[in-house]
């Protein structure tokens, strides 16, 4: 005989949850309120928010690519590549999930910017300078969000079943057939969902991006800085892009709900 | 690492972080310009000494993001606002007690990192294609300011980057990473040798006013900083870093 166990929450974790719940929806719900509906054509077609939609769609586009072309070889590399000092490189290529943007921005910077470690030879050999530059915001939300694919495509080859891919090589598939044929097709899911995830933290960069790459119209400046930016000279402006920003996090979160939302 | 392990930990360091700060029995919160943190600092440390009961927590960020903190309800007790248009919007919100107090002003200055590396001479320098040039954001009113100097001069210059606040742009000279940027001579004067001024032939200057709110949890030692800020002592320490006392 089944029964259906009903769990009565004692009321202490209610309260809990409850002030939760608030604290996660309630800005929500308080930005909703001051959006300028009957302008939102207007001020999201001004030539600000067209420029930094232009510039966060290149940037998170090109940072999604970057991922996946150099991204994935890592992965692959700490998931299935046993060598000494494997726990210390991953923590190293995972620290800028965790670590303050603005900090790996600063770090960009002493890196890669014109007095940089890299950069000082960059500039001297090619006169390429990267901080202020589109370049620049690339590198920055790149270093920000790669992560998120490294991490999920790691995952998604350590619980792959390497007898598949054995069970191909012993039927006469050479090492790049069974990556392209058995592996790729087996993470499809997770390389898609840690694609999404990347583009969308790199959407959404801010700290490393102003530290590392200024902030001018039409160059650098992404919908976070000119929503920054605008917060202090134009409200609406900043609302009306904010908006654009919550849609796109909820597109997101519809497209991976198969992955977060469905409980086991 | 269990999860009790965790819980504990992250309970500690609270109560560490909230033990911290309980010498003080009193604090006022000053929110002030990027540009005033070091003489701020410097005043904080002295009207401290002489209140040893007292604890000023400054809150330093552009004048017009200190606006905004204080229009929507910040619990701030004296704004020092690097222009008077921040300090009339928070004025005309009904928040300042009393009226507002010009206590310094302020020019601008070409700056550039030391040694000059791409020869900047004057303002007309601006105006060539290759120099990273960098300017505060009309936003905040060190971009304001610099837009009046172009104006002035006649100049259009090509920015590479508008920074929120000057002390963000300071850094970008200060690194290098900038051929040049227009910023307060008092941020020269703070960045001592790391950056050169170059004097901007045009008289633009901007004067800093500073109000007790009425929001204020400590109205009278919100006075008494504002005293010492106005008072000989506190005019010594503003001049002492470059602003002009009036």
């Amino acid at each position: 005989m089944t029964r259906r166990v009903r769990t009565r929450l004692p009321w202490p974790m209610a309260a809990a949850a409850a002030v939760g719940v608030s604290l996660l929806v309630a800005p929500l719900i308080g930005l909703l309120t001051r959006v300028p509906w009957a302008e939102l054509g207007t001020l999201l077609t001004s030539e600000v928010a067209v420029d930094a939609l232009r510039i966060s769609s290149i940037a998170s586009a090109a940072a999604a690519l970057i991922a996946v072309v150099v991204g994935v070889p890592v992965a692959w590399v700490l998931a299935r590549v046993d060598f000494p000092g494997r726990s210390l490189l991953r923590g190293l290529v995972l620290l800028p999930l965790v670590l303050p943007p603005v900090v790996g921005g600063a770090a960009l910077l002493f890196t890669f910017g014109r007095r940089g470690l890299l950069g000082e030879p960059l500039h001297r050999l090619t006169g390429i300078v990267l901080p202020f530059s589109t370049g620049g915001v690339i590198l920055a939300v790149t270093f920000v969000s790669m992560p998120f694919l490294i991490v999920t495509v790691e995952g998604a080859l350590r619980s792959l079943d390497p007898r598949y891919e054995g069970a191909a090589a012993s039927l006469g598939a050479g090492r790049w057939t069974v990556l392209r044929r058995v592996t790729l097709p087996m993470i499809g899911p997770s390389l898609a969902s840690g694609l999404i995830l990347t583009w969308a933290r790199a959407l959404g960069e801010f700290g490393a991006t102003i530290a590392f790459a200024g902030n001018l119209p039409g160059r650098t400046q992404t919908l976070p800085l000119a929503i920054f930016v605008q917060l202090e000279s134009d409200r609406d402006a900043a609302v009306a892009l904010s908006v654009v920003m919550v849609a796109i996090s909820l597109a997101v979160l519809v497209v991976l709900r198969d992955r977060w939302w469905r409980a086991p | 690492m269990s999860a009790r392990t965790i819980l504990i930990g992250a309970v500690l360091v609270v109560a560490v972080a909230a033990c911290g700060g309980t010498e003080a029995s009193r604090q006022v919160v000053v929110s002030a310009a990027s540009s005033l943190v070091d003489v701020f600092g410097a005043i904080e440390r002295s009207f401290e000494e002489a209140h040893p009961d007292v604890d000023v927590v400054l809150n330093v960020g552009a004048s017009s993001t200190l606006r905004e903190q204080i229009l929507a309800g910040a619990p701030v007790d004296v704004y020092a606002s690097a222009d008077l248009a921040n300090m009339a919007a928070v004025a005309d919100a009904g928040l300042v007690e009393g009226r507002s107090v010009v206590f310094a002003r302020n020019r601008l200055q070409i700056a550039v990192p030391a040694g000059n590396p791409a020869r900047v001479e004057g303002l007309a320098d601006l105006d060539r294609a290759e120099l990273l040039l960098g300017v505060c954001d009309p936003a905040v009113p060190c971009g304001v300011l610099a837009e009046q100097v172009f104006a002035a001069a006649g100049l259009e210059p090509s920015v590479d980057t508008w920074e929120p606040n000057v002390r963000a742009l300071l850094t970008k000279l200060r690194d290098g990473e900038l051929d040049a940027g227009v910023v307060y001579v008092t941020d020269v004067v703070a960045a001592s040798g790391e950056v050169e001024g170059i004097d901007i032939p045009v008289a633009v200057t901007t004067s800093y006013p500073i109000a007790v709110l009425t929001g204020a949890s400590e109205p009278d030692l919100a006075r008494a900083f504002v005293e010492w800020v106005l008072s000989d002592e506190g005019r010594a320490v503003l001049d002492r870093f470059g602003f002009e006392v009036p």
